[in-house]
């Protein structure tokens, strides 16, 4: 059996066991074992790519299987991965793994909470090994239908809203997607839907241009681009913790994944004539992030606006088209992604002390609660792109290959967007001050208890997983580096 | 016309002559759908119109292809269906008898309060 | 040469280990182990410096050594950033700086921080920043020093805020990292243009003088002023930020809301130098392709100098005072480098502004330790809660009046030759420069004496209880700098450190240091009689150029200046309004997709009868409409 289908078979055999588990305990159990088994394939798989690499397998994919699906359309259900995806793997899994513990007590309706969740998890794991547009497609879809019922029965504040806003959003956004999708098939002519296969197929400019607008502004929508991005703020500060952490950590980056495998990867003609449109887009979005998130009080609309300028910067790399610009965007969405998971656990935990999370209703938690300040202070100095936590180097390498394109608009773009590296500084650390630092005024606030155990394994698992990138970023950096020939060489074509 | 009534007293019946029967069937069936308040009467219309098929799926088969089975077969699955249907659908008239002491149509408004609706949008918008 | 990895080595494992026991230890152990790993550091630092200076100089020419080298993050197949460290005389000299002004304040901090919470918190903290601050030092490359420049950027936003449940820390803390944040923006782009047009981020290739490197920049220029100079003057923004060059000099005052030993080190002796250290490790790039910027440099610098030093004549918290003439003294550094040539006699600004950065670095450093010893006895900051000191602190009053006569440039200390070799090359440079640096540092001796004769001498203040001697952990560091700043003007500093590499022989202009020594002297006095008995001089003198005495109190509204750009353009100008824009109409742009499509629903959902058979009419009549169409048509 192919090892890639552990990963959405483990997430299914949860779901069968949590069907039929009784109480609590069992619940916990099979959870935890489950992410732990995910996250231990994906730290195997990392190391039989690496072995594969290292024995001279230079095929573009690995461990691929194709079973024909519905052979009339030619949809195939074909998985496989290349350095990219295993990372991905590893993300999802480790964002995975902190986000059971962080629901560890979670006390409405357990039991269907992580059905749901292990169903988003399967989702997820699945896209990021598709490389058939159908099996992509459909794993896209599996993603979010999940998301409406965790954030709008288990949310909080305006729940219901923000679950319809963000279900009907991505809804329209895959929409999109499906248009594109469906258009690469058709008008590439190819008897096929594997992405390998289509990337050799040439489709018309003027039926690319088309394409390329739909697919990449789908992907945009579920990847939060401005001025697509308004499920964010509202999806994120209603959903569970959890749920935040899997949404900024995994599914933004299904949006910003599929845009490079989908959009850009098969469309390149399109994507070099269009790209200063998205560009201009990214790069302001990047630049409006940072500015809203610095007028928010609302710990997790900071945090959402943050993620909208970082998964701006994403975009924008991807769209510079050059090898060190994607390289940086892959570092950056997995950097983002562990931070932002390690900054909705932290706001999470906060949450569950204080029950509010204005920033104006706190002070000097730090004293009280050291461990979650830390983690908290931590998640800010790594977004912020401290040397030595991964947020650093993605943005560096994100900027040095900026830096590689002369004309005007690339260089007034690149300004545009490296100025976000003060203002992050700037509401970072105000939320920092704020919340964390001075007195504390509240003396409720005085018998919070620190973090619990599941807390601190989930804290320091995504601390490590960041600092490890932060510090030895070239194991990584080299497993995309060598996977992004291809799409290089498409779009140089 | 002639041919028809030829063929009619010849001793083999035309194909028009089944078709005018399930037509009349068929026609009665949907009059008494649409015009019934009785969920009784309505069930036996739908019964009324299914069996029309049924005559059209026997009659096409034995005319149009002699040699083959496959309408014969779609009469037979046609009639096992109904036969649920109507099961099912007795079903719930006697449980809406039950309930509503009554099977007429009109009284069975239950599932659309208009007011509870719209409130519920309401809501999910605010 | 291979141990001088473990310069840095040792200092990191400190931190993680410090900072991950939390304070499960005793505060007692982690102090010790802290001080002993920068004893041991300081120990191979002078071992290094030794052998480095004694060895490495076969044709009288210092080579350079990178003992250590590794790729640590590749962006393409030209640039990519290593860690390495690089030894040449600089990066030696400020090995020891940084090592010896370390260790001081961690065996000074033994005692002075006793009993603080969060006493492992802070010895994690202070080996971060001395792993950081080597780390720079020992830089092979831009990107190198990019990385441990953000770095101390941070220990240093860690240790201004380290009483972090006082606001003013905190606010501080915030200051101080947001503007060097802003400044290091232009750094960064800097690096990013000059490694685009170079493809390198080695020191080595870029100090070669090589014009080849530099050919992808020939004849590009931006506003009329060529791509080199745009490029160098933005990496010099950032180490304005850091060296809290005018006008970004605001956060070094604030900054002094951390403990004590935290300034001598950080905000005085070490990082605040590091932007020195930047125009000096990249002074060959200025000098033959930037040569316009080298000159504003030096126009920056001593327009700092002499701002600064205004506003500590008139400052009246102890560390403020220090804090300004902190920022006065690197603008003399400034000066130094920028009226310096290559090589030779026109080497002699280089030489002499690492010169002053050495001797500044032990002589400040000795008088934010003296002024921590004070507050440790008084529990202030004011100038007015202390006086008449001299009786208690016998110890802190020699060794601070020591480190007063080294700023003043006083002969025999140390002070006096490096400043004295920066006058001159000034006056080689532009006379009126000369004697405006000349001016200032008669100011800097006035301020000091002030400063000075309103610890330890006026009229006593009544204090709670009767101050004491610091303890002999805080006593010993004071002594050993205290030598270090009487002897250290001695040391042939020109045979080690020139921006050539050959040797140097200072010798001391007699006009120049006789003037020099004579305003200084002049200043003294004055200073004596206004400050040194409680008079009525100072009052009056106040009081006639009130509005301008005003104005410099207010530090000339600089920092006004900032909250009102930060406070009220970019919250209430851009913030707030794209936030606004945010919610009102891109997420009412989405809101009102909802809104149209449920006013339509509920428009046409009369339709929707729920009859069955309504519908099952419709859906006859409609097949019957179709079908007569499609036979009919």
């Amino acid at each position: 059996m192919n090892f890639l289908l552990i990963f959405i078979l483990i997430p299914m055999l949860m779901m069968v066991g949590l069907f039929f588990a009784n109480n609590r305990k069992q619940i916990n159990l099979i959870t935890l074992s489950g992410s732990v088994l995910l996250l231990l394939s994906a730290i195997g798989l990392t190391f039989l790519y690496l072995h594969q690499r290292a024995i001279g397998n230079t095929a573009e994919m690995l461990f691929i299987t194709d079973v024909p699906w519905y052979p009339a359309f030619n949809i195939h259900f074909l998985v496989g991965v290349d350095g990219i995806s295993v990372i991905m793997l590893l993300l999802s899994s480790i964002i995975v793994f902190a986000s059971v513990l962080v629901s560890w007590k979670i006390d409405t309706m357990p039991k269907e909470y992580f059905i749901w969740f292990s169903l988003l998890s399967a989702g997820a794991f699945g896209f990021f090994i598709s490389l058939d547009l159908f099996t992509l497609f459909f794993f896209l879809e599996m993603s979010l239908v999940p998301k409406f019922l965790l954030i709008g029965i288990w949310g909080s504040g305006k729940k219901e809203y923000s679950a319809f806003k963000l279900a009907l959003m991505v809804m329209g956004g895959s929409v999109l997607v499906l248009f594109g999708i469906l258009g690469i098939y058709y008008f590439s002519g190819a008897e096929s839907m594997n992405l390998l296969e289509l990337a050799k197929h040439t489709i018309p400019l003027n039926i690319q241009y088309y394409l390329f607008v739909s697919s990449f502004v789908g992907f945009g929508i579920i990847g939060a681009m401005f001025p697509f991005h308004s499920w964010v703020p509202d999806g994120h500060s209603s959903a569970p913790t959890s749920v935040s952490m899997f949404l900024s950590g995994i599914s933004m980056k299904l949006g910003a994944y599929g845009a490079f495998r989908v959009a850009i990867f098969l469309l390149p003609e399109a994507a070099h004539q269009l790209a200063w449109i998205f560009l201009i887009l990214a790069a302001f979005s990047v630049f409006y992030g940072a500015f809203t998130a610095l007028a928010q009080t609302d710990l997790k609309y900071i945090n959402a606006y943050a993620s909208i300028s970082h998964c701006g910067l994403l975009f924008f790399a991807f769209l510079i088209f050059n090898e060190t610009a994607i390289t940086g965007a892959f570092l950056q969405m997995i950097s983002h992604g562990l931070i932002t998971a390690l900054f909705f656990a932290t706001i999470g935990m906060i949450y569950s002390r204080t029950h509010t999370r204005m920033i104006n209703d706190m002070n000097g938690l730090m004293k009280v609660i050291p461990f979650i300040g830390v983690s908290f202070t931590i998640a800010g100095l790594a977004s912020l792109g401290l040397p030595g936590f991964s947020g650093f180097i993605a943005e560096m390498t994100i900027f040095v290959g900026a830096f590689q394109e002369t004309d005007l608009l690339h260089r007034v773009l690149t300004l545009i967007a490296a100025t976000s590296i003060v203002i992050t500084a700037v509401y970072i650390l105000r939320v920092v001050g704020k919340v964390l630092f001075g007195t504390i005024t509240n003396k409720h606030h005085l018998e919070f208890a620190d973090a619990t155990w599941w807390e601190r394994v989930s804290v320091i698992v995504l601390v490590i997983a960041i600092a490890g990138l932060g510090s030895a970023p070239m194991l990584f950096s080299n497993m995309i580096n060598d996977s992004l020939q291809p799409v290089l060489n498409n779009l140089m074509r | 016309m002639g041919e028809f009534f030829s063929k009619l007293f010849s001793g083999t019946i035309p194909l028009e002559a089944y078709i005018v029967v399930s037509l009349i069937m068929f026609f009665s069936g949907i009059y008494g759908f649409l015009s019934r308040k009785s969920l009784l009467m309505i069930l036996i219309s739908i019964e009324l119109i299914l069996n029309s098929i049924d005559i059209n799926f026997a009659v096409f088969n034995r005319y149009l292809y002699p040699g083959n089975m496959e309408g014969f077969f779609f009469a037979l699955f046609t009639i096992a269906i109904s036969a649920c249907e109507t099961a099912v659908a007795i079903a719930i008239v006697i449980n809406i008898y039950r309930n509503l002491n009554n099977v007429e149509v009109d009284s069975m408004t239950e599932l659309r309060e208009p007011s509870a609706n719209e409130t519920e949008i309401k809501e999910v918008n605010e | 040469m291979q141990y001088t990895l473990l310069i840095l080595v040792l200092p990191l494992l400190a931190f993680v280990v410090l900072g991950l026991v939390d304070s499960r230890w005793k505060a007692r152990t982690a102090g010790t182990i802290g001080t002993t790993v920068m004893g041991i550091v300081a120990i191979l630092a002078y071992y290094t410096a030794w052998s480095y200076f004694t060895t490495a100089n076969p044709g009288g020419v210092y080579q350079k050594f990178i003992p250590f080298q590794m790729e640590w993050m590749k962006f393409s197949d030209q640039l990519h950033i290593d860690l390495g460290i690089l030894i040449d005389p600089i990066s030696v000299m400020m090995l020891v700086v940084v090592s010896t002004v370390s260790l001081m304040v961690h065996i000074y901090s033994l005692r002075y921080m006793e009993g603080e919470k969060g006493f492992e918190r802070y010895y994690a903290f202070l080996s971060l920043f001395s792993f950081s601050m080597l780390g720079l030092v020992v830089a092979t490359n831009i990107f190198q020093m990019y990385i441990f420049w953000e770095l101390v950027g941070v220990s240093s936003y860690l240790l201004i805020g380290f009483y972090y449940t006082k606001p003013e820390a905190v606010a501080a803390s915030k200051k101080a990292f947001i503007i060097t944040r802003f400044a290091d923006l232009f750094f960064l782009i800097g690096i990013f243009l000059l490694s685009y047009y170079t493809r390198t981020f080695d020191f080595d290739v870029l100090n070669s003088g090589n014009a080849t490197v530099f050919a992808g920049t020939a004849g590009l220029s931006f506003l009329g002023l060529s791509l080199m100079n745009w490029i160098m003057a933005l990496i010099f923004i950032g180490g304005a930020g850091k060296s809290a060059m005018f006008p970004m000099h605001i956060w070094l005052p604030d900054a002094m809301e951390g403990p004590t030993p935290v300034s001598a080190l950080i905000h005085a002796a070490t990082m605040v130098v590091a932007g020195v250290y930047l125009v000096a490790r990249l002074f060959p790039v200025y000098y033959f392709f930037a040569p316009e910027v080298l000159h504003g440099i030096a126009y920056i610098g001593i327009f700092t100098a002499l701002f600064s030093a205004v506003i500590a004549c008139t400052q009246t918290d102890i560390k403020r005072v220090l804090a300004y003439s902190t920022i006065s003294q690197i603008g003399f550094m400034m000066v130094g480098l920028g009226v310096s040539g290559m090589g030779g006699h026109h080497g002699l600004g280089y030489m002499a502004s690492m010169f002053h950065l050495f001797t500044h670095a032990m002589f400040k450093a000795l008088l934010f330790l003296g002024a921590g010893s004070v507050i440790h006895a008084v529990h202030s900051n004011e100038m007015n809660k202390m006086g008449g000191l001299r009786k208690y602190l016998p110890v802190t009053h020699i060794t601070f009046l020591i480190a007063c006569l080294a700023i003043a440039g006083i002969p025999p200390f140390s002070g006096f030759f490096s400043k004295d070799e920066i006058l001159s090359a000034a006056f080689e440079f532009n006379p009126y420069l000369g004697s405006l640096l000349i001016f200032i540092a008669g100011l800097t001796a006035f301020y000091m004496f002030r400063l000075y004769y309103g610890i330890f001498w006026t009229k006593e203040y009544k204090h709670e209880h009767i101050p004491h001697e610091s303890p002999l952990a805080m006593l010993l560091p004071l002594i050993f700098l205290a030598l270090v700043t009487v002897f250290a003007g001695f040391i042939p500093f020109g045979k080690f450190v020139t921006n050539d590499g050959a040797d140097y022989h200072i010798h001391i202009d007699l006009v120049t240091a006789s003037v020099s020594v004579a305003v200084a002297a002049v200043a003294i006095a004055i200073s004596t009689i206004m400050y040194r008995k409680e008079n009525k001089i100072s009052d009056r003198i106040v009081s006639s150029f009130s509005v301008f005495f005003k104005i410099v109190v207010h530090k000339f509204y600089i920092d006004e200046l900032y909250m009102f750009i930060t406070k009220k353009i970019v919250f209430r100008l851009i913030s707030a309004p794209i936030a606004w824009f945010d919610r009102t109409l891109v997420n009412g742009t989405i809101n009102s997709f909802a809104t149209v499509t449920q006013w339509t629903s509920l428009q046409i959902k009369g339709i929707q009868t729920g009859r069955v058979q309504q519908y099952a009419f419709v859906f006859l009549l409609s097949t019957l409409l179709i079908a007569a169409l499609i036979i009919f048509i």
